[in-house]
């Protein structure tokens, strides 16, 4: 009985996306009227070209950076342009290449390490955490470890449990380091100079599924000086009666929920995090202090998780403004199945953020209903 | 990390470009096809390859490397026994024969000095009086610090150490061989080669009491020391990580086009750790100036070598990874100079990593949390500290020099201990850390949370502090 209610949620879900990337497609052109667009994958680049341009200490290393252009083509073009002292492909060991950054970290150049996946990172998590993250505090500030470590992060489609898991709570509960996701283009371009720039190391979180779509960009966000400060939330969309606090492609989600929402008459406010770590405490209590409500959404798993972290930040802060209980959607408590149906499942999805943000405001109907 | 395949369908289309062994082969074969000049010129194809193996990679490192030039003949013309391989040409034979597990002879030990300190050639690295007089001295200071310190752990005024003692000549010597320019990457028993830097006897005990004078500011276990000044990166407790680390910093000397290379210490137990693997393979294949030094010392807290590795020790390892390599004997002052120093001039002139071996001898405990005499015969402990200790050894050479007295050692062991005992007595006075630092250096600049919490905790002491009668703020 569940699993035919479950197939039927599904089917409807499926349909309810198909309408709402239509819906989505019309409001990013509504918001275009600069008619500047440009993929997350392109405001990677450019924003990889722009620092490597302006300071001769910024380096990437990385498996198929080079030759290959990276994996994903987020290093296209910059071997021809920096040469191969400067791109740098390497050995197969994560270990190796994340350690080597680290020492050039050391010694003062700006190495950007790309992951694969920051699946794969695991292998190299020693030289990131117990290297790079405590340098400068065990050295009384005498070594910085001005590095970047970025690739994509969580679940792409249909690559399975060693491929898809979300590293955002790993990171973000380590003092040291300075953990961002981005959305958007805007967030890619200007998280990602910030990150380079930044005398901290910087785990950057990319998503595979965001480096093809395109966003649009205005004039300043494309002007090489931008930069976007590291700690600081961005409210993607303002409401008044439930807050939704998302990173990364969650974001996209749940804008969405909040369209759907808003046909209910239920008006949401978006928090797109950007930064994990320093976590932006004050701008998702402002929020939840103005909306009574709040849902957390993201992939990864759910103990321990970014919900987990900014439920407690809220119960600290703004628990007597709180109306309702707090909704924490997250990832399934299971590694990734590869099946696309149960895939499907392990994830968040719009209607479950819908679902959520009604409960929050005691709106819900039985399932059945909603689906 | 594992073969990355078919991630999704964009990068199926990405990888079509890409062909397998023919991608590997377009950036080898370029070296390949000079090989085959010089191929003609002598027939000692393996030999030959190796001997000018440098430039050619160099060429590949520097060079994006156009597909159309690349593919080679897969077979040089004239000698059917011979296969044109990425990497390499390599020779057919008929022999089914494979190759030993261990060599006849293991390999040999780089000596200068024999046990009663008598040179036993003249192939060494000439060292001037003050130079060896310095080393002598730091040698018998390093060895007074580690005796005082160590006892003062016992009597629980720190709570560890480790001590270097059977290695100060590895500390020492290596250390003089170098220059200021060099980086240093420690593991934790080459507190010598910061003290041959500069690094004075109240620094170090500074830094053993974790005081507010301590550079560390009193965050780090006792020594673990680091010195930006003095070129010294700080100690890592975790094993072997600083390999890697000298890699890339070499590498970055070498972009920056600096008359200077790095070099990293590490024991006989970290070459098992995956880092050590990784940095030799990539310090290879980044051909960076970088001197790998092994301090094979027996013992890796309790595990002997013959638990750690059933290879010929370390020294045999550089040459699968193509990295020049040789095995020293460690309690030889005069060996190590040598080997250092002429290891120094090809990493940095040649641009390539070299690997030194050392054997020696952990004459003391692991640290301070170790009893080395539960899983070690003390006989052996014993011969190792009486009969090849590197201090008398290079003594004996001093006086057979005429550059050192009787007199004097009395002189040096007398004021060295004064110095090293008055450096505790004062360090132990000195106040510990304000509570401020705890939050100083997480990041460059303190972010908000952590604001907030230096704030909430000031707030706390302030409001009861008659349970902080010991926290300066």
């Amino acid at each position: 009985m569940l699993g035919v209610l479950r197939r039927k949620v599904a089917c409807k879900a499926n349909a309810a996306s198909a309408l709402e990337q239509g819906i989505r497609v019309v409001a990013s052109r509504a918001f275009s009227s600069s008619g500047k667009e440009m993929t997350v994958r392109d405001a990677l680049n450019s924003a990889l070209d722009e620092e490597m341009s302006a300071d001769p200490k910024v380096f990437i290393m990385g498996e198929e950076v080079g030759e290959y252009q990276g994996a994903y083509k987020i290093s296209k073009g910059l071997l021809d342009k920096y040469g191969p002292e400067r791109v740098v492909d390497t050995p197969i060991t994560e270990a190796g290449f994340a350690g080597i950054g680290v020492g050039a970290a050391y010694y003062g150049l700006r190495p950007v390490i790309e992951f694969m996946t920051f699946n794969f990172s695991m292998q190299a998590i020693d030289h990131i955490i117990n290297s790079a993250a405590k340098s400068n505090y065990m050295s009384a500030g005498q070594i910085s470890v001005p590095i970047v470590f970025r690739g994509p992060n969580g679940a792409a489609a249909g690559v399975g449990a060693q491929h898809s898991q979300c590293y955002a709570a790993w990171y973000g509960s380590c003092p040291g380091l300075k953990v961002l996701a981005p959305y958007s283009s805007e967030d890619a371009r200007g998280l990602l100079k910030a990150a380079i720039r930044d005398p901290d190391p910087v785990v950057f979180l990319e998503n595979e599924l965001l480096y093809g779509e395109s966003f649009p960009v205005s004039a300043e966000v494309l002007d090489s000086s931008f930069c976007l400060p590291i700690g600081k939330a961005k409210i993607e969309r303002e409401g008044k009666d439930v807050t939704i606090t998302a990173f990364s492609k969650m974001v996209g989600y749940a804008l969405q929920a909040a369209e759907i929402l808003a046909k209910d008459g239920i008006s949401a406010e978006v928090i797109n995090l950007r930064s994990i770590r320093p976590l932006d405490r004050s701008t998702i209590n402002a929020s939840v202090r103005k909306t009574n409500r709040l849902v957390t959404v993201e992939e990864g798993f759910p103990q321990h998780g970014v919900g987990a972290e900014i439920c407690a930040s809220v119960l600290e802060d703004s628990f007597e403004y709180l109306d309702a209980a707090v909704e924490r959607i997250a990832g399934a408590d299971v590694p990734m199945p590869y099946a696309a149906n149960l895939e499907r499942m392990a994830v968040p999805q719009v209607d479950d953020i819908v679902r959520a943000a009604k409960r929050a405001c005691y709106r819900s109907s039985s399932l059945a209903a909603t689906a | 990390m594992a073969l990355y395949l078919s991630k999704s369908r964009k990068v199926l289309a990405h990888l079509k470009p890409k062909m397998g062994v023919l991608g590997m082969m377009k950036n080898l074969s370029s070296c390949l096809s000079r090989k085959e000049a010089s191929l003609s010129g002598n027939g000692r194809i393996p030999h030959a390859f190796f001997c000018d193996r440098p430039t050619l990679f160099t060429c590949r490192r520097f060079e994006s490397v156009k597909a159309d030039v690349q593919l080679g003949s897969p077979r040089p013309a004239g000698d059917p026994q011979v296969l044109n391989f990425p990497g390499g040409i390599v020779k057919f034979t008929p022999e089914l024969k494979f190759l030993s597990d261990f060599p006849e002879e293991r390999i040999h030990c780089y000596r200068v000095l024999d046990e009663s300190g008598q040179p036993i050639s003249n192939n060494f690295v000439q060292i001037d009086k003050d130079v060896a007089v310095k080393m002598y001295k730091d040698m018998v200071t390093f060895q007074t610090m580690d005796t005082i310190f160590y006892e003062a752990q016992r009597q629980g005024r720190i709570s560890f150490y480790v001590t270097a003692n059977g290695e100060e000549a590895i500390n020492i010597a290596s250390a003089a061989a170098l220059r200021m320019d060099d980086f240093v990457f420690p593991q934790y028993r080459e507190a010598g080669v910061l003290l041959w830097r500069g690094f004075a006897l109240q620094e170090f005990a500074n830094q053993c009491f974790g005081n507010k004078v301590d550079n560390g500011k009193g965050r780090q276990m006792p020594a673990h020391y680091g010195s930006n000044k003095h070129n010294y990166f700080t100690v890592a407790s975790t094993v072997a990580t600083q390999i890697p680390h000298a890699v890339g910093a070499a590498y970055s000397l070498k972009m920056d086009g600096r008359d200077a290379c790095t070099i990293t210490y590490f024991g006989d137990g970290g070459t098992s750790t995956g880092d050590f693997h990784a940095a030799l393979n990539f310090a290879a294949v980044m051909e960076a100036p970088v001197i790998l030094f092994c301090r094979n010392n027996g013992w890796a807290i309790s595990t002997p070598v013959s638990d750690q590795f059933r290879s010929d020790g370390i020294v045999v390892r550089g040459q699968a990874y193509g990295v020049r390599s040789i095995r020293v004997d460690g309690n030889d002052a005069l060996a190590v100079f040598s080997a250092v120093h002429v290891a120094r001039k090809m990493a940095i002139s040649e641009s390539r990593p070299v690997l030194i071996e050392a054997l020696t001898y952990r004459a003391g405990h692991h640290s301070t949390s170790d009893d080395s005499s539960k899983y070690r015969p003390i006989e052996e402990i014993e011969w190792w500290r009486a009969a090849q200790d590197p201090i008398t050894r290079f003594r004996k050479w001093l006086e057979g020099e005429g550059w050192w007295t009787a007199q004097s050692e009395i002189e040096l062991r007398d004021h060295a201990r004064q110095e090293v005992l008055h450096a505790i007595q004062v360090a132990e006075k000195v106040d510990k850390p304000a509570i401020r630092e705890i939050f100083t250096d997480v990041y460059d600049v303190p972010p908000s949370n952590l604001r907030d919490q230096e704030k909430s905790l000031q707030e706390a002491i302030e409001r009861h502090p008659q349970d902080y009668p010991h926290f300066p703020l």
